[in-house]
């Protein structure tokens, strides 16, 4: 393990609570608004009668349809918000309440009177649903379908096969902050600071719906309480505010009630996929099938590429991963942790955990042997792919070689007890993206950039990377980001933020040093300042793959009497470049862990059929681990040294941790009780069966 | 939150005569229950009266040998309790596998007791939910309801009290000593909480501006005794099913027993039909099976929630079984 690295530079603030979040912004004059969400799962809106709410202590404005600003087109369109009178789905905002007070903003949207026109509506996915189809392109752009081979006839010939099908509810993303907007208008300037993954996505968003020259937009993130993706695309509370604040003319806060965020900001969607394995009696694969069904909205087309990670896994001369998707009076999905990865190698995972019983391999062995020097899929050689290193490492720490295969051979009282081990993987990600250094006469350093710090640190990397490419310590460089004034960059997605941040800051210092050196060695009275743009150095096609990968191993107790799995160790062991910050390195990879296992066991959102909305609505009934649910938790990295990445050969950390730790945990259940559990999350009426114990 | 009207009563008798004075006044007690419901919107009190400040924080030994517990006592201090940790063991393990630490350093006895049951049709006032607008019906019954009820539920509720505590109060006989407007009054707490009935907007028999003062244990029964919760997570989650158990072997043979089980319907389920086929019995595994499946032929699961019904006699068998095993054999205590 390496040495802890430097702990949050704005840790301080955080602590004494004087860093500041997009709701704790306080213009004078400032309103506050109040959504107001549909009641019906599909239809029209015919009337909103706003005089009660208009006749509420302390009313302000009721925007509605009728009187809202006017917005442009979008691709996304969960973001046309009071635009018409169609109602796509239960919680779609109807209108917005604005008041002197919070609660007087809420007593209002409850006054407000909306009749509807009620159509028939259709929120639940089914393998066979008429209305299917196969979209050409998924998440985040990538060929829906995919066949390499001839997959059915390798299929149909191989001595050792598995077909299952693995499902999953909708899961939320609910970060801490809810999602949070306050937003003045000035002189026909709009400030807005937003709780958000990105500032100049939003900034970008606005522009567009509002008609503007971006020039003309701030967007503040300087502090974010967690995202996990429900924050990376623009969201409907930062367009609202800057209505109501237009309509108003005043300042005006929105924060979204989280018993309203289910429908409005995201999801990871349901999702029934089937995997086929065909492998020869060695456990080698000669051809695998992962077949992806899944919905998306009627407001947005959004399908989550769990198919995706099988393109890139293991040897497979014969493949086919295909996505359909419909379109149903539901909220709209969108990006959750590690979308396609995250649900796609629960899939897969649990199938090579399969494969393994079914061709009498051990399970780490049968993924060392299908192994892949390049992508399957593209052919392209990986920069580095340690993926059996992670295995091998793994399953030394964690005492795999004395594991007894049989399913439930191992009791300890009243528990059974087992363990699993699955891989990880995410693609690396490279956007394009500026940065600004200045140095003072006095060799002080001031980064720049419009990275977005969501709680994982960023602020703190980016002073790393610049001060390791200055020379210089921690302390003589100063950080400033989370504003669209500052030099463009990536948002805080797709694990993608530090190589995309770091590398246009790792260039703007390298350009300030030869700035500098061309001086003689001397900064002039007024500092120096270089600025950097990676427009032009991140290949749009490279000759390599990249991505990171991993290896995790659970051990799980399984109550005979109760069902309840309770997950005893985990251990995670990742190959993700250079690692930049051990100390929140550590905490990316067993934050991701831990979701993992929120997804395992405890995750999971119900569509009410009749009335067509998610019945959790809270964390009190949208379960997510507590402390008490993790115990032992560990996890290690392999050093990697990899040129071809960026300048800092470092890969992205925010997403793997929680890729195949569900899977592992699911084959853990299984060693434990011989019980295959094929659907998540693992709660114990799965594990009851029809007998008097588990199993 | 609509705005209301607060007042901190300066003792019991104020209280009861403002609350008593106001059609829309509630008492307030840890409001770790009623804020939230507030919030919500499914509660609208016209005024509160925090009793929070009333001296009834004190647990004391009763001459017979049982404990008086004041309603403000804090649920953290209850557990604490030494003589609840020594004499009432089973108490004290519900009291911690309820909530949160941070709860239970804020909820109090009284307000245990009164939390409202669980459902989140309830919770939603966008829904119907005969719990909140009697007559607007229970879209549980046919929706989501996996955490609900399957013993003593009606067509117009399915809900499920909630709470950890009261399941250990009702196998240990507690009362439940009220004060009102009319006078004071002691209620067994197994008839303290209603089966939801045609009116299920009562969730206890308690009546307007009555006020809780505190919970009477009898002294300690003979034997062991012991709480098990069954639960989707390890920590701030409610129970899928929950076993409090009293059990008295002698020479092999059930000399006295008292079960009650949670998560299982509208209030705390005393299982009599259980305690009397084992009183006499063998206290052996056939046995425990016996009386548990005896007790929970009376039940009528939903959809969804059938798997409760195996999860409770699993148990009250395990928990039957850890309590009959000689001291220090067994995992309960």
């Amino acid at each position: 393990m390496s040495t802890p690295g430097p702990v949050r530079l704005e840790g301080r603030e955080k602590v004494t609570g004087t860093a500041r979040y997009a709701a704790e912004h306080m213009p004078p004059g400032m309103a506050y608004a109040w959504p107001v969400p549909a009641a019906v799962p599909r239809g029209r809106v015919v009337a909103i009668d706003a005089g009660a709410a208009l006749a509420e202590p302390g009313a302000v404005a009721v925007l509605t349809h009728e009187n809202a600003p006017r917005l442009k087109e979008t691709d996304d369109g969960a973001l046309l918000v009071l635009q018409n009178d169609r109602v796509p789905h239960r919680g779609w905002y109807v209108a917005l309440a604005v008041a002197e007070t919070p609660e007087a903003a809420r007593a209002m949207a409850a006054a407000v009177r909306v009749s509807y026109a009620p159509e028939e509506h259709d929120v639940v996915l089914t393998p066979g649903h008429p209305r299917l189809f196969a979209p050409d392109v998924v998440n985040p752009g990538i060929p829906g379908s995919r066949e390499r081979g001839d997959f059915d006839s390798a299929y149909a010939s191989a001595p050792v096969r598995v077909d299952a099908t693995y499902t999953m509810r909708a899961l939320h993303n609910h970060p801490m902050e809810p999602h949070a907007t306050t937003a003045r208008w000035e002189d026909g300037r709009l400030v807005a600071y937003d709780s958000c993954q990105g500032a100049n996505a939003v900034q970008e968003a606005l522009a567009g719906l509002f008609g503007m020259d971006k020039e003309r937009i701030t967007v503040v993130a300087e502090h974010v309480g967690g995202g996990f993706g429900c924050k990376g695309t623009p969201r409907p509370q930062v367009v609202l505010a800057a209505m109501a604040a237009r309509h108003t003319s005043r300042p005006v806060r929105l924060v979204l009630p989280r018993a309203q965020l289910a429908a409005i900001v995201g999801h990871r969607a349901p999702l029934v996929q089937r995997v086929r394995l065909g492998a020869g009696e060695d456990g080698e694969i000669t051809a695998l099938a992962h077949e992806v069904t899944t919905q998306t909205s009627t407001v947005r087309e959004f399908v989550e590429q769990a198919a995706a990670p099988s393109r890139a896994m293991y040897v497979s001369p014969n493949s086919r991963t295909t996505h359909r998707v419909v379109a149903l009076d539901v909220p709209s999905p969108s990006w959750m942790r590690a979308p396609g990865e995250a649900p796609g190698m629960f899939a897969l995972e649990c199938a090579m955990d399969e494969l393994a019983y079914a061709a009498g391999v051990d399970p780490v062995e049968l993924r060392v042997r299908n192994d892949s020097a390049a992508e399957p899929d593209s052919g392209k050689p990986y920069s580095s792919r340690h993926l059996v290193e992670c295995l091998r490492e793994g399953a030394r720490r964690f005492g795999w070689d004395t594991r007894d295969p049989r399913p439930r051979s191992r009791a300890e009282g009243r528990l059974l007890v087992g363990t699993g081990a699955a891989s990880s993987c995410y693609p690396v990600f490279h956007m394009p993206s500026s940065a600004e250094v200045h140095v003072t006469e006095a060799g002080r350093y001031r980064v720049r950039i419009n990275a977005t710090d969501i709680g994982t640190g960023a602020r703190t990397v980016v002073a790393v990377i610049a001060a390791e490419a200055l020379g210089v310590a921690l302390d003589r460089v100063a950080i400033e980001i989370g504003s669209s004034d500052l030099p463009a960059a990536w948002l805080a997605g797709g694990s993608g933020g530090t190589g995309s941040w770091g590398w246009a800051v790792h260039k703007a210092c390298r350009a300030l040093i030869e700035m500098v050196e061309g001086r003689g060695g001397t900064v002039p009275p007024g500092g120096l300042t270089a600025t950097a743009d990676t427009t032009g150095d991140i290949p749009s096609d490279p000759p390599h793959a990249m991505a990171s990968f991993g290896a995790q191993f659970a051990e799980v107790t399984v109550d005979t009497d109760t069902g309840e799995v309770r997950v005893r160790r985990l251990l995670g062991v990742f190959a993700a470049g250079r690692i930049l910050n051990a100390r929140t390195a550590r905490s990316q990879f067993i934050g991701g862990m831990t979701m993992g296992v929120g997804m395992a066991l405890l995750e999971g959102s119900t569509m009410d059929p009749r009335f067509g909305d998610f019945a959790e609505r809270d964390l009190a009934s949208y379960h997510v681990p507590t402390h008490a649910d993790i115990h032992g938790i560990e996890a290690h990295w392999i050093d990697e040294t990899d040129p071809v990445l960026n300048p800092m050969g470092s890969k992205g950390i925010g997403e793997i941790g929680i890729v195949g730790t569900a899977a592992a945990v699911a084959n853990a259940v299984h060693h434990a009780t011989g019980v295959r559990v094929r659907d998540l999350p693992i709660t114990p009426e799965k594990l009851l069966g029809g007998g008097t114990g588990a199993g | 939150m609509r705005a209301f009207a607060y007042e901190r009563a300066g003792g019991v008798d104020e209280a009861i005569a403002a609350v008593a004075a106001s059609p829309g006044g509630m008492f307030l007690g840890g409001g770790t229950n009623l804020v939230d419901l507030m919030k919500l919107g499914v509660a609208s009190p016209g005024l509160l009266v925090d009793i929070g400040r009333l001296p009834l924080t004190e647990v004391r030994e009763t001459p017979d040998g049982g404990l008086h517990i004041g309603a403000n006592v804090r649920n953290s201090d209850l557990a604490a309790h030494p003589a609840v940790r020594s004499r009432y063991p089973a108490l004290s393990q519900a009291v911690l596998a309820g909530a949160s630490g941070q709860i239970r350093n804020t909820a109090t006895t009284g307000g245990n007791l009164l939390q409202r049951t669980r459902c989140l049709y309830f919770q939603d006032v966008a829904k119907p939910c005969n719990k909140r607008e009697p007559g607007s019906g229970c879209p549980a019954r046919e929706g989501v309801h996996r955490d609900l009820a399957v013993l003593g539920h009606s067509p117009m509720c399915v809900a499920t009290h909630p709470s950890d505590m009261a399941v250990a109060l009702a196998a240990l006989d507690a009362v439940v000593h009220l004060r009102g407007p009319g006078g004071e009054r002691t209620v067994p707490l197994c008839d303290f909480h209603r089966l939801p009935g045609d009116e299920p907007q009562r969730d206890t028999v308690i009546e307007p501006a009555e006020l809780v003062v505190a919970v009477g244990l009898p002294a300690p029964p003979a034997g062991r005794s012991a709480y098990r919760k069954a639960r989707d997570r390890a920590s701030y989650a409610f129970a899928l099913a929950s076993v409090a158990a009293v059990l008295d072997v002698r020479a092999g043979v059930v000399e006295e027993v008292r079960l009650a089980f949670g998560g299982l319907a509208h209030k705390p389920w005393r299982a009599r039909v259980a305690e009397e086929a084992l009183r006499g019995a063998p206290a052996t595994e056939e046995s425990f099976a016996r009386a548990a499946e005896a007790e929970l032929a009376a039940a009528e699961p939903l959809r969804e929630n059938g798997f409760k019904v195996r999860l409770a006699r699993n148990l009250a068998v395990r928990m039957l079984g850890d309590l009959a095993a000689p001291a220090g054999e067994g995992s309960a205590s």
